[in-house]
């Protein structure tokens, strides 16, 4: 019988499998619905722009 | 096929929703891990004085770096944090070196940390008799979950840091009011362990190398920026908390254990808390101390993913770096493609690089951009005096913290030159060479006027 700890090093091993393929398969995924210039659109400050007016 | 969805936005940036308990998580979480374990080295350099004369020469040090960068972020509300304040305020070059600066200390610490995962569970499962456990499952997972937890969400990431972190920091507390140093029946015998500085004045000196294991990342807070709904207000009050929790947690820490371990063990312990919650004789504490040991070092991994992962997309987002990494996820708005390019960095040097050469380099840019820091202030005062632009805060006796600042890095330079000299120099070289790289080719591809979006006054003089 295996002892705890093989069975957690399998199961470390099988859940860094499924961390990591879900986020490859979303990245692949919002890469090829959304254009590129909507992923890059976020511009430093923008909301400053709106809210605050830096005046004393 | 780069084609817009039905009903997708047409513009898309990171989510304001983090308050300043968040921030306090971001910065405390990121360090916490250095009072658990690191920050002993010091003890071996130069007895139990000399690392509490390094844990306060830090602590003087990170309290300017807290002041300073409490004011100049709580104006420059964006992500990249130093490297984002480095371009508004010195320039594009410096801005460039800062940014790397920030990802190499983060990204390698957050391989210290997957490191310590394998090493404690290593640990743990050698006290339960299982002897060859393999920890690279443990170091991966550990960096995957993470890493999936920071894509999915800011503010799932920094609610997770809050709550270990405050787990951790508890942890401390309550070792300390159960070990009671007040009572006769306390385990701790300072009386008999304590001794004069064994290697004199220059033991004190090559400890203060590890004096900034307390604090070595607090400045971290600056990179929620973007995030954080009122960033004037909740920058500088979740700093400033965050390093007045750390200078409490750094001077029990280094209380506790040398009241209960004779400074030649504590010296080479490899977790001195975990070992100060054994000699206290309660096998709850033990339990308690290793669990805030594990918060302790995952919260400091959590933390540094996020923290490298904006600086890079900031850099992406201005062209410093190709624009591709300057992408926010439609559903989760996280910089994605950073946090993705960021993982396989971090495990190659968490499987393949030793502990300590790992932590030095993070700790020599950190040191380097502590050092930009005060050039940086005087700058920001400079061009932008008092009455022209609002800030959330204003440090006090200015330039007195920016002066304490430089003084107190070259004290740290000449230390580390001592014990990591080659390392130093190596690292210096490396930088010059991507600063040319990046002086005589990358900057062509920088759209200058782009870059500069805040709604600042001009400098002063300009």
């Amino acid at each position: 019988m295996m002892d705890i700890w093989t069975v957690l090093e399998y199961g470390a091993w099988a859940l860094s499998v499924i961390f990591g393929a879900y986020i490859v398969l979303d990245w692949i995924k919002t890469d090829s619905t959304y254009s590129e210039e909507v992923l890059t659109s976020s511009r430093e400050g923008e909301l400053e722009a709106m809210t605050e007016q830096h005046k004393l | 096929m780069a084609t817009s969805a039905t009903n997708a936005p047409e513009k898309v940036g990171l989510l304001r929703v983090l308050g300043p308990a968040h921030i306090w998580a971001l910065g405390v979480g990121i360090v916490l891990v250095g009072e658990y374990m690191g920050w002993n080295f010091g003890v071996a350099k130069g007895g139990a004085f000399a690392a509490l004369i390094a844990c306060w020469f830090a602590g003087t040090l990170y309290t300017c770096v807290a002041m300073i960068d409490s004011e100049v972020t709580s104006t420059v509300a964006a992500a990249g944090g130093q490297y984002t304040q480095a371009k508004h305020i010195v320039g594009p070059l410096m801005a460039f070196n800062v940014g790397l600066y920030l990802v190499f200390a983060y990204t390698m610490l957050e391989a210290g940390n997957a490191i310590t995962v394998g090493y404690l569970m290593d640990t743990v499962a050698a006290m339960t008799g299982h002897s060859g456990l393999d920890q690279r499952p443990f170091i991966i997972l550990s960096i995957m979950f993470l890493a999936w937890l920071n894509y999915r969400g800011v503010l799932a990431t920094l609610t997770f840091n809050l709550v270990i972190t405050a787990f951790a920091f508890s942890s401390i507390l309550i070792l300390f009011v159960v070990t009671a140093p007040w009572s006769d029946a306390s385990p701790m015998r300072h009386a008999e362990l304590m001794t004069d500085l064994p290697y004199g004045w220059l033991g004190v000196l090559a400890s203060m190398h590890f004096g900034l294991w307390y604090y070595l990342g607090i400045e971290g807070t600056t990179q929620a920026a973007e995030e954080v709904r009122s960033p004037a207000r909740s920058l500088p009050f979740g700093t400033l908390a965050g390093i007045m929790t750390l200078l409490i947690a750094a001077t029990l820490t280094w209380y506790m254990c040398v009241g209960l371990m004779p400074w030649e063990y504590l010296g080479g312990a490899g977790v001195p808390l975990f070992d100060a919650a054994r000699l206290s004789g309660s096998s709850w504490l033990v339990v308690l101390l290793g669990v805030g040991t594990l918060f302790a070092t995952l919260a400091s991994a959590n933390g540094c993913i996020n923290d490298a992962s904006r600086a890079w997309f900031a850099m992406g987002r201005d062209h410093y770096l190709p624009s591709w990494f300057g992408a926010v996820h439609p559903k989760f708005r996280t910089p994605y493609r950073s946090i993705i390019f960021l993982v396989p960095i971090a495990l190659i040097f968490a499987l393949g690089a030793p502990l300590d050469q790992v932590i030095t380099f993070s700790i020599l840019s950190g040191l380097l951009e502590y050092t930009f820091m005060p050039i940086n202030v005087i700058m920001f005062r400079k061009k932008w005096p008092l009455d022209t632009i609002k800030r959330g805060y204003v440090h006090p006796f200015h330039p007195i913290p920016a002066l304490v600042l430089l003084a107190l890095c070259s004290v740290t330079y000449f230390a580390v030159f001592l014990g990591y000299g080659t390392q130093l120099v190596a690292m210096v070289a490396f930088y010059i060479v991507v600063s040319l790289w990046f002086h005589f080719w990358r900057y062509r591809f920088v759209n200058r006027g782009a870059q500069f979006t805040m709604p600042w006054p001009r400098p002063k003089g300009y």
